[in-house]
């Protein structure tokens, strides 16, 4: 069933996006990403314009992350009092992170630099979580149970210490805090959530219980994409409200089929499986940097990027 | 007396007595973009009057052009750079329509020589308008713009789809894609003989949205907030639904 989308200004098939956005949601569910950074290549591939399909899934990823969240809520597993101090620091971080984005896009290229951001932080952050997910499976394997011992560093010695007891730390407040500018700063320049680079922060970083992470890291997006929705909403008009209800449907059901396999699956699995998917995301995004592509000329509208 | 005279002197200047005319039809008048918009087929026929004094020398053709919009357009070629491809140069195309379909009854050479083609604007590289270009090969750009926007249907040439029959009555039909856009959509018909226009006959065909497209395009422009507004209380409501509805399974 082909659907015209008022913004987008293209016929989609209506069964592909429900899909589109079942397969996301469950992935967002499950380890706590957005599912933007996969989304958002996807959109462009059948034919979204790329300004109306940024803008429409950060929607789209208010939707799914909200029923993720809920579901989190119900089992506790969300560290509400962490996800609001990730969240100050984050938009400071988006603020600047925007400030960055313009000054770029005055430079050209702005396209490029976004890609190379991707690869080289996809590429770091998921071959780091494979690799130690991996060590830590074969570990534990071999009968040796991994000794939970809490790491005592300089993080420990900072002031304005707090508790947070949902995920069992006391610790300052100024990790989180930069923990959250500098995914903020991260995420607007690449127009998304940040998920996929907070749940790691959030593991290796802060030290927090992966099974937390998880909702947590949703909490913070469903905030940062409604900030970002907003600001797309008001300044472009791309938008696509149409795109993104056929998008949430599947994606909030998505959402919570992905919360309750998640919590079938051990946090190692979760995080090698997280790791792969950043992998294979990366791979992709190199290929076509480097790979000579099949048509060697692009068009735009005039006086954009 | 003189008077009457002036007036039609500048009458018939303003008017050049045309020997062959086009009477021109349409299936549809306009074309509306709905929610369930799959493209539209319009149908463009009409008969060729004549007043008796045309000299009836060289072959008659019909060429039937349909542009969108013309609107400017950045064009840029990707270049290796350190291993890796990066847009480099850019060519800005001053004046391309969003859609362009050209019609002819015969072959193109035979229903249009090239310097009325250069006149008038009818095949599609001369219909698109580029001008300055600062890079050397520049012909390259548009013709990689022509090339992409043939592949997604957008622009196509149509030769001998325009049905001419007693070199009077002439039909033919214009598939618009599904992935168009709003706008006036110019149509032109030109009658040639031996390759030069005689006649030309121009109307617009609007491309609307309407209905639920319409309302929500217009709200997303002038109503901005409210727009985003409504997207994250759609937003909020879908992912709270689908949570409650999951919950109520469960017990």
């Amino acid at each position: 069933m082909l659907i015209y989308l008022p913004i987008a200004e293209v016929s989609v098939n209506a069964f592909l996006l429900l899909g589109l956005g079942g397969i996301v949601g469950i992935l967002s569910g499950m380890f706590g990403v957005g599912g933007g950074f996969l989304m958002t290549p996807l959109l462009f591939f059948i034919g979204i314009p790329p300004a109306v399909a940024v803008a429409t899934e950060a929607n789209q990823i208010v939707a799914s992350s909200f029923s993720g969240v809920l579901a989190h809520l119900r089992r506790k597993t969300v560290d509400i009092k962490m996800g609001l101090v990730l969240q100050a620091g984050g938009l400071v971080g988006s603020g600047l992170g925007i400030l960055v984005f313009n000054y770029l896009k005055s430079l050209g290229q702005v396209d490029l630099l976004v890609k190379i951001f991707y690869v080289v932080f996809l590429g770091a952050i998921g071959s780091l979580m494979f690799v130690e997910s991996i060590n830590t499976l074969r570990r534990t394997s071999k009968g040796r149970v991994a000794s939970k011992r809490r790491k005592h560093n300089w993080v420990h010695n900072l002031p304005f210490k707090m508790k947070f007891r949902v995920s069992g730390l006391y610790i300052s407040v100024i990790p989180p805090l930069l923990v959250g500018m500098a995914v903020g700063v991260l995420a607007a320049i690449m127009g998304v959530g940040g998920g996929f680079i907070m749940v790691p922060a959030m593991i290796y970083l802060l030290g927090m219980p992966t099974k937390v992470v998880v909702g947590t890291s949703l909490f913070q997006i469903i905030l940062v994409t409604a900030f970002t929705t907003m600001l797309h909403a008001t300044t472009n008009h791309t938008v696509d409200i149409a795109l993104a209800l056929l998008l949430l449907i599947g994606g909030v059901i998505g959402a919570q089929i992905g919360t309750r396999i998640g919590v079938k699956l051990k946090a190692e699995q979760l995080r090698i499986l997280l790791a792969v998917m950043v992998l294979g995301v990366c791979v992709k995004l190199s290929f076509d940097l480097l790979l000579t592509p099949s048509e060697l000329f692009v068009l735009g509208a005039a006086g954009g990027h | 007396m003189r008077f009457v005279y002036l007036a039609l002197a500048l009458l018939s200047l303003s008017m050049p007595a045309r020997a062959e005319e086009i009477v021109l039809g349409l299936s549809q008048d306009e074309v509306a973009i709905t929610a369930t918009f799959e493209g539209s087929h319009i149908l463009i026929f009409g008969a060729i009057k004549r007043d008796g004094t045309e000299t009836l020398e060289g072959d008659l053709g019909v060429i039937i052009t349909v542009s969108g919009p013309k609107e400017p357009i950045t064009v840029r070629r990707k270049e290796r750079r350190y291993g890796i491809w990066v847009n480099a140069d850019a060519v800005e195309v001053d004046a391309a329509p969003s859609f362009y379909a050209v019609s002819t009854s015969a072959q193109l050479d035979v229903v249009l020589k090239d310097i009325e083609d250069l006149r008038h604007s009818i095949t599609i590289p001369r219909a698109i308008r580029s001008v300055g270009a600062k890079v050397e090969d520049s012909e390259a750009f548009t013709e990689a713009l022509i090339r992409i926007r043939s592949d997604a249907r957008l622009y196509s040439t149509f030769i001998g789809t325009v049905d001419l029959e007693e070199d009077t009555l002439f039909r033919t039909a214009i598939d618009l894609p599904s992935n168009i856009t709003e706008g006036d959509y110019e149509t032109r018909i030109f009658l040639t003989r031996g390759g030069v226009v005689v006649d030309e006959y121009d109307t617009i065909i609007p491309v609307e949205k309407v209905g639920i497209e319409r309302w929500l395009y217009r709200l997303a422009q002038d109503n901005a907030v409210l727009y985003g507004i409504m997207s994250l209380m759609i937003a909020v409501a879908a992912g709270w639904g689908a949570s409650a509805a999951f919950a109520a399974l469960r017990r």
